[in-house]
């Protein structure tokens, strides 16, 4: 079972010398909720992006920020995300690139949980397309 | 006409009495299956914290509580020290727990939990075959009660009452909880 779908990330065009930013759309299905990147506790696994960018530059990846919310199941209340959430990628490329299009592999991490269960951590493969120009 | 009834309705009374005293019954536990719906719990070896292989066979004659959990899950948390306590409890009547750690990162992470938390029951390190062996196991906590003879009595998906576990042990061992 997936409780988080992505899906997948649309072409970035990025100018040479330049960066651009990237929108990757998540959904967390009704009745569960996704460790968000900073979930307050440290047993907890959080929402992790990782990007293969070369030959361009990962400038900054920016996390949803969650809302916090107390379960039956922990004294405090944890940092997630329920609902719709973004990541956002900054990318750059060098100026030395070429116009060229570039494949790059990404990697987003997630566990999820109800209220009463929690799902085994998983990891959705992301093929992003970059045009360089 | 009162009096024909009486021994019958005494009858009714003294039946059910009886099964809710008898081991594997259903009659006290809505959770523990009938003796006939039950199957056979699938067998497995996986190792446990010292490194010693360990079997569901080495168990039978006893009620087992097999809990999958693993340290990124928070409801398995509050479970945890349930079963330190029915381990403490019950032992010497037949029962004992057995966790299966689902945690990729393996001892390095499970050892220093268990150490912490003064887990007394066996944990072993589970994967991915003996999950699927157990239906695959999707959501943590599940929680397997096995019976004396090896068969699946109960099944808990996700968090339950602690007082819904002790039901269903002491309906197991056929005894009654002193709480």
């Amino acid at each position: 079972m997936n409780a988080v779908s992505v899906d997948p990330p649309q072409k970035i065009v990025v100018q040479r010398g330049q960066s651009a930013a990237l929108k990757i759309h998540a959904k967390v299905l009704p009745g569960y909720h996704a460790n968000s990147n900073k979930p307050h506790e440290d047993y907890l696994i959080p929402l992790r992006l990782t990007l293969d960018a070369k030959p361009l530059e990962v400038e900054a990846i920016e996390y949803p920020k969650g809302h916090d919310e107390k379960y039956s199941f922990s004294e405090k209340p944890l940092n997630v995300l329920t609902g719709d959430f973004d990541i956002v990628v900054r990318l750059k490329a060098p100026a030395s690139l070429q116009p060229q299009m570039h494949m790059l592999a990404g990697k987003l991490r997630y566990q999820a949980c109800s209220d009463r269960a929690c799902l085994a951590p998983k990891t959705v493969e992301l093929r992003i397309t970059a045009d360089v120009r | 006409m009162q009096q024909r009834y009486l021994p019958l309705g005494l009858a009714v009374i003294v039946y059910i009495g009886m099964q809710a005293c008898a081991p594997g019954s259903t009659a006290d536990a809505a959770s523990v299956r009938a003796v006939k719906d039950r199957k056979n719990a699938p067998a497995f070896t996986l190792k446990d914290a010292t490194g010693k292989a360990a079997t569901l066979a080495e168990y039978k004659g006893k009620v087992v509580l097999l809990n999958f959990w693993a340290t990124w899950c928070g409801p398995c948390k509050i479970e945890i020290p349930w079963f330190i306590e029915f381990e403490q409890k019950y032992k010497d009547k037949g029962f004992a727990v057995l966790g299966v750690a689902m945690d990729e990162e393996g001892w390095d992470i499970v050892k220093p939990y268990i150490t912490d938390k003064k887990v007394n029951y066996r944990v072993l390190l589970g994967d991915d075959s003996t999950a699927q062996l157990y239906g695959g196991v999707d959501s943590l906590p599940t929680t397997f009660l096995i019976d004396k003879t090896g068969k699946i009595a109960a099944v808990h998906v996700g968090l339950v009452s602690k007082s819904e576990y002790d039901k269903d042990i002491t309906t197991l061992l056929g005894i009654t909880s002193d709480k």
